[in-house]
């Protein structure tokens, strides 16, 4: 019985990966037999890091069970942060790949260690009070980022949050954060197949962290807090593990973003509420919880306007009605009995063959 | 010297002095209960032998250590465990899962070995399944090890609760009314396995209880709480007989 529990999450797990892996090929022979629109392939690497967005986020809210509103801020400072490493560095590692992955590692960390400072304080909190200070830090990270000003020059680095010339860049120089016009000509270092590559990084993680001694700790924290402490478990510890790592995971996805962008600026619609809000819409719609679920709603519901697009005058209604299809079958009561029903039937037949 | 060593334990909250005085002293080995009408404070006194609360004043403890005023999860180190009266699992885990929660501080792998899947990562999981199966055997739910705890029946996600308190390994069981929506049947049931768990484990047991069948059959000793003090503390025949103990639960 024992071995068969395992086997079951070593079973689901692969599942995961292999829908993944799946969709990764099923994209790669539509885009080489020509099929693919310039649109849809100008949108895989931004819905790769809306997957590793959703997964991340699922972490927080449907493994630790707290609300943020605030993930998208943590994917600005991935992003901002990894892309001004690459700027820095474009003409001293030529190297792509070594390139991306020292910015990968930076921004992943940068978020972390931010996810970790903005946790600290706010974890104390709980349910609506943690979401809406979660929200208000997303924004923060945002609006900073839009009135930053980084030169560089032959004798270091100028910082200023008024404007790009109160930097006093000598002759030569050259401004890599310029405020809200953000960042320009990040190499393009990520692609589809980078994309894919984190998300399964991404998903290894959270699932081996799900099914480890600290996502137990981390899940009896979410079901019930008064008991874990009684077991001993260091409820702070924990719940700050799960954000951080939570956090730099969206980092990670901020990284993919950026390096695809020539020009990366911080608006209210890629770094700020709106973002955080659809990461949740993902999450809560694939099923609090349920990190499989959080990749598919994802991928159908960024994919789903795009599709629709020849329906012009239909197309929003159809996404509202795929929304409110997908939460019924997810969370009605009625819905969840008819699934378990189905899902015994299967195994009852299976054990009959 | 007593195992568990409480002395003058008192906390008001507002001007309520919800424990007044609280003392006891409870040996190695025993099965001792703590009753009293409801309101009475007993629930208080779980709270403050656990960190929830710390008292205004006096001493607990624990082997002769002091353990006053320490929290939560370094008194479950120290070594008392306890179940609630509201049952409190973790619901959306498995059974085997709740109690490998509470095996928590005694089987450990880095974050890292369990993210990376270290060969470390999988003889401790391998050994903490183990030893929660044993656990689960002896309160038989080692058929349900795989349920969710929520969809277990009432009695057994009582049950649950002690096998999980029992997997920090304490030294000092404490059970909040574990009998509480039980019928006489599961009750019955219920005093075998605390008699058991005492036995078997070498435990000392302190529980909280209102079935005076439950009580008079397993405590050997009782303290009897009323309006937060001691009303009579000694042996349980000695005091359900006690006249006032009888008033205080049967009124005048």
């Amino acid at each position: 019985m024992k071995s068969l529990k395992n086997n079951k999450n070593l079973y689901n797990n692969l599942i995961t990966i292999g829908i993944v892996v799946v969709g990764y090929i099923l994209v790669t022979i539509l885009s080489a037999a020509g099929v693919l629109s310039n649109l849809l392939q100008g949108l895989l690497v931004p819905l790769c890091a809306y997957i590793i967005l959703a997964v991340s986020l699922n972490l927080t809210v449907g493994i630790l069970g707290e609300l943020s509103l605030g993930h998208a801020g943590f994917m600005c400072v991935g992003a901002f942060t990894s892309a001004f490493f690459s700027k820095c560095t474009q003409n001293t590692i030529t190297f792509a790949p070594l390139r991306f992955l020292i910015a990968l590692l930076i921004g992943a960390a940068c978020a972390g260690v931010i996810g970790f400072l903005i946790g600290m304080p706010v974890l104390r909190l709980k349910g609506d009070y943690l979401a809406i200070v979660t929200l208000a830090f997303g924004e923060i990270i945002k609006n900073i980022v839009n009135v930053l000003f980084i030169g560089k020059d032959a004798k270091g680095f100028h910082f200023s949050m008024k404007d790009s010339l109160s930097l006093n860049l000598e002759e030569g120089g050259d401004v890599i954060i310029n405020g809200a016009q953000g960042i320009t000509g990040t190499p393009k270092d990520s692609n589809f197949t980078v994309g894919v590559i984190l998300i399964i990084l991404t998903l290894l993680i959270v699932l081996n962290l799900i099914h480890s001694r600290d996502g137990r700790a981390i899940m009896s924290i979410r079901d019930n807090l008064i008991a874990a402490e009684s077991v001993g478990i260091h409820i702070t510890k924990y719940k700050l593990m799960a954000f951080t790592i939570s956090a730099a995971l969206a980092g990670t996805a901020g990284v993919l973003y950026s390096h695809n962008l020539n020009s990366l600026m911080a608006t209210p619609k890629n770094f700020g509420y709106n973002m955080s809000i659809m990461i949740l819409v993902f999450v809560v719609l694939g099923g609090i919880g349920n990190i499989r679920g959080s990749v598919i709603a994802a991928v159908v519901l960024t994919l789903l306007p795009e599709l629709l697009r020849g329906l012009n005058d239909y197309r929003m209604l159809i996404y509202s009605i795929v929304l409110i299809v997908m939460m019924l079958y997810n969370w009605a009561p009625n819905m969840i009995a008819f699934r378990k029903k189905l899902a015994n039937r299967f195994s009852r037949k299976k054990e009959v063959a | 010297m007593a195992l568990l060593d409480v002395e003058n334990l008192s906390i008001s909250f507002g001007g309520l002095r919800a424990v007044d005085s609280f003392s006891v002293s409870i040996e190695k080995g025993q099965l001792y209960g703590l009753i009293g009408p409801n309101g009475a404070g007993k629930t208080t006194v779980f709270n403050l032998l656990t960190g929830v609360y710390a008292p205004d004043e006096g001493f607990i403890r624990l082997n002769g250590k002091d353990i006053t005023r320490l929290k939560t999860i370094e008194i479950n180190k120290e070594g008392i465990a306890r179940t609630f009266q509201n049952i409190r699992l973790f619901k959306e885990l498995s059974v085997l899962d709740n109690v490998k929660v509470g095996l928590h501080n005694r089987y450990k792998y880095s974050t890292i070995e369990g993210l990376l899947r270290l060969p470390h990562y999988f003889s401790v999981e391998k050994q903490m399944n183990e030893r929660a199966m044993e656990l689960l055997k002896v309160f038989d739910l080692d058929q349900q090890a795989d349920y969710l705890a929520s969809n277990l029946p009432y009695g057994k996600q009582r049950k649950l609760e002690i096998a999980r308190a029992l997997a920090t390994d304490p030294i000092l069981l404490l059970l909040d009314e574990p009998a509480a929506g039980m019928n006489p049947n599961e009750t019955k049931e219920l005093m075998e396995t605390i008699r058991f768990v005492r036995d078997h484990f070498d435990m000392t047991i302190l529980l909280i209880e209102h079935d005076m069948k439950l009580v008079s059959g397993i405590c050997e000793e009782l303290t009897v709480l009323n309006f937060g003090k001691i009303l009579t503390q000694g042996k349980t025949s000695d005091v359900l007989n006690d006249p006032e103990v009888i008033t205080a639960y049967l009124g005048e």
